[in-house]
């Protein structure tokens, strides 16, 4: 008895959303989610928001917010954390090899869900990777960032940085479960380029968007404190041909979801033009470099997203690089 | 005949042009500076609501006058200075306030650090793609490279008509619109306190804080 009722009564509920949801599609009526949010001054942003909006998984809540860090001994490691990911080179200095921080390619502290946000990351954790040929921890994972993304050196395990680094990466993380594959993780996938990505085109994109900011030489800019204000793009003081953003289609997909910062409106294929032209500049050796271009190659670079060994403008990408695990 | 004619014409007003030029660039800097110096005080340094012109980037304080000229910045005031000025009386002029040092006294004196506005210029607004003021203006809004203003220790006022201006049209040329869009990214209710987050801080030049 109890049954048929449960059975009717979600029946009836089940009807009845169909009926609400019908009626509301019918009546053209479905509420204006704009009008809880201020009305802009008439401007063109009306008919097309220059910022696209983010369209999360709707199964995923995000990380918590800042405001919600606990307080006492673990808090205090999660700020730590934070504070190291945002402030990379002077926090672990003796780590960093060059001129970047975590966060110039994991946006917003790690947060931004296009930019491999740390919350989707912290669950993928154990896993094998092809890199390096085993299943490596999310202690592993961070030191690999060190050493290809920042140029530098592994920070020991159990040490603060990693410690640190992972309290932060938890917290971020926390209502996901253990080997989940949140939509958010990595970067946006983009659709292959209905042609060859070009070197001509993409220094063309990189000249008109990019160079304003990181510079006609793909050095970047200081800040007028001395600090970076602008990441270098290639050369000693960028991440080496070991970094996951030296391959094109990583690149591409992280440009086309965040650059130009602020107003990421470039297309697919200029996406991957830019892409091809900035990581086919000379940039720190590859820190598995076993003394010959070729082999180093042969051995790690097959993948087709790669430019090491390639040449370009006469000249072997890897013969010319500057050392890799620059730190000061 | 025709043609030598025309030529001539031509000459006579190149040559024209040519005087012009040099009359214009042969008054005297101090002179130009006097018209600024009635807003802008004598250093540089701002007066009420106009907007400090000491340290910042030369390229931009003429890309500005520029503006100003073109009328792609929009200003009563400006764009009849701007427009009566040569391109060297420009650049003179941003090389002269590019070069001075800022002032403490530049500092509108605020004492209270505007939460909501801090948020916004230190992170930002990711869940709508907004990025931090700072990640261009440089950490606490001192300013990057020639082409990314100071922010920090500029009137409330000024930073709030600017943010209007951008968001309403009245101020474009922005190298690939990045402010237009960050600005009409914004909500009305955003633009008082990020403003007031900048005028409190203390502006400083690229030697560091003064």
């Amino acid at each position: 008895m109890n049954k048929i009722v449960i059975i009717v009564v979600t029946t009836c509920a089940f009807l009845a959303g169909i009926a609400w949801e019908a009626g509301v599609f019918l009546a053209g009526d479905r509420p204006d989610y704009r009008a809880e949010s201020e009305a802009l001054p008439p401007s063109p942003v009306e008919a097309a928001p220059a910022v696209p909006a983010v369209s999360g998984p709707a199964t995923d809540p995000g990380p918590p917010p800042r405001s919600a860090m606990p307080e006492g001994p673990f808090g205090d490691m999660v700020r730590k954390g934070e504070r190291i990911f945002t402030h990379t080179r002077d926090e672990a200095s003796a780590y960093v090899g060059n001129d970047l921080n975590c966060r110039n390619c994991h946006l917003d502290a790690g947060r931004y869900e296009k930019t491999a946000p740390m919350r989707a990351a912290w669950p993928k954790y154990p896993a094998y990777r092809s890199k390096n040929d085993h299943v490596n921890d999310f202690a592993e994972r961070l030191q690999g960032c060190f050493m290809y993304s920042m140029n530098g050196k592994a920070p020991p395990r159990g040490g603060e940085i990693i410690q640190a680094l992972e309290a932060y990466s938890y917290w971020l993380a926390q209502g996901t479960r253990a080997g989940e594959k949140l939509q958010s993780k990595g970067f946006p996938a983009i659709a292959d380029p209905q042609q060859a990505p070009a070197y001509d085109r993409g220094e063309r994109v990189y000249q008109d968007n990019c160079a304003f900011c990181h510079g006609a030489d793909g050095q970047g800019q200081r800040a007028a404190d001395g600090s970076i204000g602008f990441p270098p793009l290639w050369g000693a003081r960028s991440y080496n041909w070991g970094a996951g953003m030296h391959h094109v289609d990583k690149a591409a997909r992280f440009i086309k979801a965040a650059m130009p910062l602020g107003k990421p409106t470039l297309t697919e294929q200029q996406a991957w033009d830019v892409a091809l032209y900035i990581n086919s500049q000379e940039r720190p050796q590859d820190p598995r470099f076993e003394g010959s271009v070729t082999a180093t190659a042969n051995r790690l670079h097959q993948h087709g997203f790669s430019q090491y060994g390639k040449t370009v403008n006469g000249r072997v990408l890897g013969e010319n690089s500057p050392p890799a695990g620059t730190v000061p | 005949m025709t043609r030598i004619g025309a030529t001539a014409s031509m000459l006579l007003l190149a040559a024209l042009g040519c005087a012009q030029e040099e009359a214009a660039t042969a008054q005297p800097l101090d002179t130009l500076l006097q018209t600024c110096a009635a807003c802008h005080g004598p250093e540089g340094q701002g007066v009420a609501n106009y907007p400090r012109l000491a340290g910042l980037g030369e390229r931009y304080l003429v890309a500005q006058l520029e503006a100003f000229a073109s009328g792609q910045r929009e200003n009563a005031i400006m764009k009849p200075q701007a427009a009566s000025l040569t391109a060297a009386q420009r650049q003179a002029l941003a090389r002269h306030f590019s070069g001075l040092s800022v002032k403490p006294s530049a500092n509108t004196g605020f004492t209270n650090i505007n939460e909501a506005g801090r948020q916004l210029a230190q992170r930002g607004r990711w869940e709508q793609g907004i990025p931090a003021c700072v990640q261009c203006h440089g950490p606490d809004g001192t300013g990057i490279g020639e082409d990314f203003p100071a922010l920090a220790g500029q009137p409330a006022r000024y930073l709030q008509d600017q943010l209007e201006a951008w968001r309403s049209g009245k101020r474009a040329g922005d190298p690939m619109g990045l402010m237009t869009s960050i600005a009409r990214s914004l909500k009305g209710e955003d633009l008082a306190p990020v403003a007031a987050y900048f005028a409190s801080l203390p502006a400083v030049t690229e030697s560091g804080h003064e």
